[in-house]
């Protein structure tokens, strides 16, 4: 059964400053000493917004202002480095929906994908303007058009690019593949059997 | 026209298009461990789906094992309710486990050459990132995550876009000193940290014609940490040299079968790449990394950059930030900089010959005063060896702590970890903020030689120097 179709996510928005955020940044590896992902949420971008103490840094993800937002903006490769689904499933559990940054890492961006988690690209200008449309008015709504390639903030917009499969993908509702892979059994069988180091 | 072996692979394995145009590609193997699977097992129960292939799966366990403790329970309850998960998901499904108990444990990206798992031609994927190490013996091998995981186990596939291919010719003699991992830390910071995203790395030319096959591995190791996912060295008479007579490796009349085939998937001379770079063997120096990306790297003779000398804002704004972290000053010579931790391990250097390499040279020199210096075998295969071989004894003479075998303080889910803003000259492959187990500890990426010289003299140094290599260069 497909999931529903994401073709939008509306929210407010958090600026998250910084190129290279790895998945370590976003989920601390400590904190993956865990055998399902419940209450990964906690642990989000946790040494980004906690000291060594566990007291508060400043940083917008700890400012109230923008306690309510769901869309993370930030900048160039984000989730580069480790594979760990955690860091894409903390995100969704800390009640983040997508995330616009300049370019994204290769495997984040398919583990965000798969689990319904939005991850367009904006130029380095444009998500200049959104991060001070947010900082000016952190109650601006902001809405990430799948279908149009854009990202609009208040009555303005600006354009946005998502890879071709992962925006049929969202806008079909069949961004978890697994049961399509599943219908694929009788093909995997043959292609399996054709290969000698497959046999048991 | 011919093909690339990256192209070979793909279409031996892809089973058809999906609606959304990726492809549904077979994955022959598959490897595991205890961070990444435990959730994909628990999604498979709660579909109520079975493992469809389990000869196909195996497992180790690597990331959360002690290196100073080899009783259980161990001291940390959830490593012991990890490895136990690990252990019933295993016996529940019938796939191959590498426990503690088997003397074939180690890192998973260590066991699976090891064991000539790891073969020409395949598809590997593991619920780990430097998955690409395997890509040596030229398979082409995927890191994943943990949803894809649960494909894997439930379909033996995953559903992929098709990569590009860029070709990396590296050619000529590396000096003495330098190091496989000096040549994948100077690709890395060439072609940066994203270059790589949306490519497989295909790694070629007569630098790597010479590597072993485990300084093959070190460089497809990292192939990530450049953006790529996949990263292999085409097959030869190496790679079949390394795999005859491994517990997995085809036998008998098999084995000439297997050679065959794996010699028809090298990629062909006339093949097309997307993208090609030369790369001079004799440009590359000792390389340490300054920052907090493997891109931020420099030569042992060179200074560590400044703000100002980056082209553009966000590059000057990376840099701050790299420098502020590590509390290096920008324009400071590399060379220098006082360590309180040497690790020399993990999955890029915790091979046999990394430490056979670095025992050559320790002999009569000791770990300075105030460092403490932990090596630790990629597997217990490598301790046996090494320990048969008296290394791990030149270590201990030389003031070395040698461990068991694990992940350990590359990322610091075992209790090897930094605390507070300790400063850590590193074989791993990571230098990102916190990623050694401490929030404010510092990594320097470098190969084991050089952490070995580090570790005596207490601060970054040419191991040239310190071991006292003929001169070299002007």
């Amino acid at each position: 059964m497909p999931a529903t179709p994401i073709k939008q996510v509306t929210g407010k928005g958090v600026f998250v400053p910084g190129d290279d955020i790895d998945t370590d940044r976003i989920i601390p590896a400590r904190f993956m000493k865990c055998i399902t992902f419940d209450g990964l949420g906690d642990y989000l971008f946790y040494d980004v917004r906690k000291t060594e103490s566990g007291e508060d840094k400043k940083h917008n993800l700890n400012d109230p202002r923008f306690a309510e937002a769901s869309i993370l903006v930030s900048g160039n490769n984000f989730g580069c480095g480790s594979s760990r689904e955690h860091a894409p499933q903390s995100i969704l559990r800390a009640g983040y929906q997508a995330v616009i940054a300049g370019s994204f890492a290769e495997i984040f961006f398919g583990n965000s994908t798969n689990l319904g988690v939005v991850c367009v690209i904006a130029s380095d200008t444009d998500r200049g303007i959104i991060a001070k449309a947010i900082e000016m008015n952190p109650e601006l709504e902001l809405t990430i058009d799948v279908e149009d390639h854009k990202i609009w903030y208040g009555d303005q917009s600006v354009p946005c690019e998502i890879k071709p499969g992962a925006r049929n993908s969202l806008l079909s509702g069949n961004y978890d593949p697994l049961d399509e892979l599943l219908v694929g059994a009788g093909d995997v069988a043959k292609t399996a059997g054709a290969l000698s180091y497959m046999q048991a | 026209m011919g093909k690339s072996l990256f192209e070979k692979v793909w279409d031996a394995h892809a089973v058809r298009q999906l609606a959304n145009g990726q492809t549904q590609l077979l994955i022959g193997t598959h490897l595991i461990h205890e961070v990444t699977s435990p959730q994909a097992f628990g999604m498979l129960r709660d579909r109520d789906l079975k493992v469809q292939y389990p000869h196909r799966t195996f497992a180790t366990v690597d990331h959360i094992v002690p290196t100073n403790e080899t009783v259980e329970p161990y001291s940390d309850p959830l490593a012991q309710g990890m490895i136990e998960e690990l252990r019933k998901n295993c016996a529940d499904n019938k796939v191959t486990f590498f426990d503690t108990n088997t003397g074939h444990q180690g890192i998973v990206h260590v066991v699976g050459p090891e064991q000539g798992i790891t073969q020409p031609g395949t598809t590997i994927a593991c619920g780990d990132s430097h998955t690409a190490t395997h890509g040596a013996f030229g398979a082409v091998a995927f890191g994943i995550g943990t949803s894809q995981v649960r494909d894997v186990l439930a379909t033996q596939t995953i559903a992929l876009n098709e990569l590009k291919v860029r070709r990396i010719d590296v050619n000529g003699t590396l000096a003495p000193g330098v190091y496989a991992k000096d040549v994948v830390l100077h690709i890395i910071r060439q072609l940066g940290t994203q270059g790589g995203t949306g490519f497989a790395y295909e790694y070629g030319g007569t630098t790597f014609d010479n590597f072993t096959m485990e300084e093959r591995m070190t460089v497809c190791n990292m192939s990530i940490e450049g953006g790529a996912r996949v990263g292999y060295v085409n097959p030869d008479e190496k790679t079949y040299e390394y795999l005859k007579g491994r517990p997995y490796s085809p036998k008998g009349g098999a084995w000439d079968a297997a050679v065959e085939r794996w010699k028809f998937f090298a990629s062909d001379p006339d093949c097309t790449y997307d993208d090609v770079v030369e790369i001079d063997a004799a440009l590359i120096q000792p390389t340490v990394t300054w920052g907090i990306t493997p891109g931020q790297g420099v030569g042992i003779e060179e200074n560590i950059p400044t703000v100002e000398d980056a082209p553009t804002q966000s590059e000057r704004d990376s840099v701050a930030e790299a420098l502020e972290y590590m509390q290096f000053e920008g324009g400071s010579p590399m060379k220098g900089k006082k360590i309180d931790i040497a690790f020399i391990g993990s999955c890029t250097n915790g091979r046999l010959s990394d430490f056979q390499e670095v025992a050559k040279y320790i002999k009569g020199h000791k770990v300075a005063a105030g460092v403490q210096a932990i090596v630790v075998p990629g597997s217990q295969v490598v301790a046996k060896i090494a320990e048969e071989l008296g290394l791990d004894q030149i270590f201990i003479e030389a003031g070395f702590e040698w461990r068991a075998a694990g992940c350990s303080m590359c990322l610091a889910m075992n209790p090897d970890k930094l605390i507070g803003d300790q400063l850590c000259a590193s074989s791993s492959n990571r230098n990102f903020k916190g990623r050694q187990g401490s929030p404010t500890g510092r990594t320097m990426l470098m190969s084991p030689l050089m952490v070995a010289a580090a570790a005596v003299t207490g601060e970054v140094s040419d191991a040239r120097e310190v071991f006292g290599f003929a001169p070299v260069g002007v």
